[in-house]
This record gives structure tokens, C-alpha cells and sequence, in this order.
């Protein structure tokens, strides 16, 4: 069984305008491992992410979900093994409820209603969100319709988890929060993300974008301390190692 | 607070209305709304000239507002904004119909006044009706019933997405509003110019919006229609609410009800 597994091999995607996207992206994941993808604008991260769960169909190469290809016929069993987090969770909220958001899901897998409601209380929970299932997803902070996106993901159990942007727009607290939580799954996680803090934290191996080619693939503690293949992919060190603002002043003072 | 933000408060009214406990909110939303629909189907019945016939109709929405404790100025308001329609659907009548329909005393009333009158009772009692069944239902329950009475699934899909978004819309339009307000000279309000610009980006952001939202419905296994996690049970009460209501509405078309009320409080109509 390889149903964890994501791989991408020569992958290019160019948009209807003939702006191109991708240009030979090839990568393979294994089962279990948390992989941070970062780049700068217009990199090719969001498209790439697209292409795992069948939004967007590769326009040369291939992409291999598990067992399968993903093309039009596989995109039932894909979408069943891939849980998607969307950058904004507004475009992913749609229902009148949050609860409703998250049975929606396993409701369109055709489960029976004990099995839905089983999983939308676990899900809710995983995320601590139960308090919010009767909520209108458009009432909720930040932090809790991000909570709630991803809770929409895990209740169709999928094995490998992709998001986009999960910190964007959150506070500090509820930033630090999403990470506690994300650290705790086990599912194989794919991260697109600017915010290389978090990518440092949670992910052990990063892949650089750069206009729409892999521009490094490794351990993250390398590529994220490196700080000319960063500046040449547009990006810069994370916070965490660009040390102390304060001591460096001092420093220069001395 | 802008028009737009004003606006979508007043969107969010009727359904924090619709959350409250009391008797008709209680009621199976499938009753309300196919006692609405019959509510409808007799106004609308009424021949243009007959406004005494249908004055016992009022009855109906009265009774909902008490039993249903909405705020009598909640409805005057969506009243007061829908209005400008019906006047224009019958402002025309009293000029191309002149024919006296009725003479009270001296005074000879041409029927294009009686059909305009009857127009604006009309618009009172069907709006009242369709917006006590929202503020006793709630907009999510009343679609969800009308998709068990059978309508079509793509006309209820389309009804539940449009309310999600409505908010979100008018959140970005009043964002929109108040960005041009704040560089306009005097915080005076766009011209239409202005306004054609903003409403184009609003459809634009609004298709954007729409594509990114299908994605996410396509990678949780959409097939065309939005499934429900609600329940309904019909009750003993529910029946009665139908058959009463029913009862009350075959009267008043066919029982002369007007006139008899008349008869009893001694006034000739």
C-alpha cells in the first residue's frame, strides 16, 4: 500500500492567459512526513497545491496521489485521501452553519448520519471547536473560522492534509495556537506557507519554489539557514534565526 | 454605519428573529411554508378591484406577528424599502384607467385608484407574509423546507449560497464604500461613475470569490447539490396550523367574510 504518498514528476501547468505556472516541478513525499513548501509571490506554491487534490489537472507530467494518478476519472479517491485547507477560510465556509460546513464532507461520501455526526463532533474536537458547531461560520473571529476550515478537512479522515497560508491573518496567540494543534497530527502534511517560523516549527524537510521550478529540496534546518538561496529565491532567514534585534544593536554599540 | 452595513444588519435581524423560542417558531417550517404559499395563492387571487374582500386577510400576518413576537417595526422597515417597487408597478393605474368604478356619495373613484390601492394592499399583505415566515423560521430552515416540499435542488442550492454570501459581499462592498468614502472630497458618497467602477469590482472580487469557493466544494466531494444534516417532525399542532389557516383563507375568498363583518358591526359595504 502506498496510500500516503504524493508525488509529482515533471509536473507543468500553465494558466489559460499562457502565464506559466509550473515548469518541471518533481518532488516525492513519503507517508507520515511534514513538508513545508515556500517561495515568494507568483512562486507556483498555491497552483502546486491545486494540483494535489485535482482543482487544477497537470498540463504536461504527472502527479500520483497514493495508488493513484490524479486525473478526472481518480478524482473521487483522491479527494478522499487529500484534505484540503484553503488560504481564506471564507471560500470554505459556505454552509449556514459550522457544523453543517463540517458534515458536509462525509455527508457528500454518502455515510450513514451516526458515522456523520460521530465525526463531526470528533473533528470539531480535534480542533476545539465543538462550542462553535451551532455558529454561522460568518460570526467567527479569525483563529476560530481557521479552526473550523480545518476541521472541515479532517472529518472526511483523510491521510495527507494540504494547506495554504494556515497562519495568514491570525494573531499571535491564536498563530501559536495552530501550530500546538497541527504539530499534534499524524497525518502526512503539506504546507504552503510564507511564514517560515512556522514551516521551521512544524515541517522536517522544506521545498524552495522559485518562478514555478524546485529551486532546493531538503532538511528544513539546512534550506531555512541558508540564507543565499533564500535571498536568491526572494525570501529571507525566519525570525527565529536572524537573532536577537536587541543584542545585535548592543553588539554594534560595543 | 454605511447604507451597505445598515443593510446587512438588517439581513442578520430576521435570522437572529427566526433563533428566538415562541409558538409559531415552534411549528414544522414545512407547515409555514405551504401555509405561506396558500396565503399567497389567495391574495393574489383577488380581482383587481376587490380591496373590502381582502381586508379580512390582514388577519393572518397580525395574528403571526403577536404569536410570533416580531417587532411590528422590523416589518414597517422592509416594508419601507420595498415599496418604491409596487409604487412603480401601479402608479401608471390611476392614469390609464379613468372609468368611475364606484361612487361614494358625491365623490365618483375611477378604477385606476382601485387598482392602485388594491396593488400597494396586495404588496403589505404578501411581503408581510413572506417576511414573518423568515423572521419565525429563519432563512436556512424555510430553503431546507422548501426542498422537502419538492422544489428543485439547484433553486435551493442557489438560495442557501446566495445567503452565505450575501454577507460576505456586503462586508467587501461597505470595505469598498468606506475606502472611497475616506478619500473623497467632503466623505461625500460615490457618483455614478464611481459607483459603476466599485459595482464592477464588486462582481469581479465576487467571481473570484465564486472559483475559489467551488474549489473547496469540488475537493470535499460536491456533486450538485447541498446536503442537510436537518430533521423535521410533524406534528399534531402543525396540522391544525395548515387546516385553520387553511380554513380561515378558503373563507375569506369565497365567504364574503368582509361583508359579513360588516353586516355584524352594523356598516354597509
Amino acid at each position: 500500500m502506498s496510500h500516503h504518498i504524493v508525488e509529482a514528476a515533471d509536473l507543468e501547468y500553465s494558466y489559460p492567459d499562457g502565464t506559466p505556472a509550473l515548469k518541471g516541478v518533481s518532488f516525492r513525499i513519503e507517508h507520515g512526513e511534514s513538508v513545508g513548501i515556500v517561495g515568494a509571490n507568483g512562486a507556483g506554491k498555491s497552483t502546486l497545491l491545486m494540483h494535489l487534490n485535482g482543482c487544477l489537472l497537470a498540463g504536461k507530467g504527472t502527479v500520483r496521489v497514493g495508488d493513484f494518478p490524479v486525473t478526472g476519472q481518480t478524482l473521487p479517491q483522491v479527494r478522499r485521501s487529500v484534505g484540503t485547507v484553503f488560504q481564506d477560510p471564507d471560500d470554505q465556509l459556505f454552509m449556514p452553519t459550522v457544523e453543517e460546513d463540517v458534515a458536509f464532507g462525509p455527508l457528500n461520501m454518502h455515510l450513514p448520519p451516526a458515522e456523520v455526526e460521530s465525526r463531526v463532533s470528533a473533528s470539531l474536537e480535534s480542533v476545539n471547536a465543538l462550542h462553535l458547531r451551532k455558529r454561522p461560520p460568518y460570526k467567527l473571529s479569525g483563529g476560530e473560522k481557521r479552526a473550523a476550515a480545518i476541521a472541515t478537512a479532517l472529518s472526511m479522515s483523510p491521510d495527507i492534509l494540504v494547506m495554504d497560508e494556515p497562519t495568514s491573518g491570525l494573531d499571535p496567540r491564536a498563530r501559536r495556537k495552530l501550530i500546538g494543534l497541527l504539530a499534534g497530527f499524524m497525518h502526512t502534511k503539506i504546507i504552503a506557507s510564507h511564514d517560515l517560523d512556522m514551516i521551521y516549527a512544524l515541517c522536517g524537510r522544506t521545498i524552495v519554489l522559485h518562478e514555478g521550478r524546485v529551486a532546493a529540496d531538503g532538511p528544513t534546518a539546512s534550506i531555512l539557514a541558508n540564507h543565499d538561496l533564500l535571498a536568491g529565491c526572494g525570501l529571507e532567514l525566519p525570525l527565529s534565526l536572524q537573532g536577537c534585534p536587541v543584542c545585535a544593536n548592543i553588539k554594534k554599540a560595543e | 454605519m454605511s447604507r451597505i452595513d445598515v443593510l446587512a444588519r438588517d439581513m442578520e435581524s430576521l435570522d437572529l428573529l427566526a433563533s428566538r423560542d415562541t409558538p409559531v417558531r415552534r411549528l414544522d417550517p414545512r407547515a409555514k411554508a405551504a401555509v405561506t404559499a396558500m396565503f399567497l395563492g389567495t391574495v393574489v387571487s383577488f380581482g383587481k378591484y376587490e380591496i373590502a374582500e381582502m381586508t379580512p386577510l390582514f388577519l393572518y400576518p397580525a395574528a403571526i406577528l403577536a404569536l410570533g413576537q416580531v417587532p411590528a417595526r422590523v416589518l414597517f422597515r422592509y416594508l419601507l424599502f420595498a415599496s418604491p417597487f409596487a409604487l412603480l408597478a401601479g402608479m401608471f393605474n390611476p392614469v390609464l384607467d379613468r372609468e368611475t368604478a364606484i361612487s361614494l356619495g358625491a365623490l365618483d373613484v375611477p378604477g385606476g385608484w382601485i387598482s392602485f390601492a388594491s396593488i400597494m394592499l396586495r404588496f403589505m399583505l404578501t411581503v408581510s407574509a413572506v417576511l414573518l415566515l423568515l423572521a419565525c423560521t429563519g432563512y436556512v430552515q424555510v430553503c431546507a423546507a422548501l426542498g422537502r416540499l419538492g422544489a428543485p435542488r439547484i433553486v435551493i442550492t442557489q438560495f442557501l449560497l446566495l445567503h452565505r454570501y450575501m454577507f460576505i459581499l456586503s462586508d467587501e462592498a461597505a470595505r469598498m464604500t468606506r475606502a472611497h468614502m475616506l478619500r473623497s472630497r467632503d466623505g461625500r458618497g460615490p457618483g455614478i461613475r464611481v459607483w459603476a467602477s466599485l459595482a464592477g469590482h464588486l462582481l469581479l472580487h465576487a467571481h473570484d470569490r465564486g472559483s475559489r469557493t467551488h474549489s473547496a466544494m469540488l475537493a470535499r466531494g460536491f456533486d450538485g447539490s447541498l446536503p442537510s444534516l436537518r430533521a423535521f417532525r410533524w406534528s399534531w399542532a402543525d396540522t391544525c396550523f395548515l387546516a385553520g389557516c387553511g380554513g380561515f383563507f378558503v373563507l375569506a375568498r369565497f365567504g364574503n367574510l368582509a361583508e359579513r363583518l360588516g353586516d355584524l358591526m352594523g356598516f354597509a359595504v
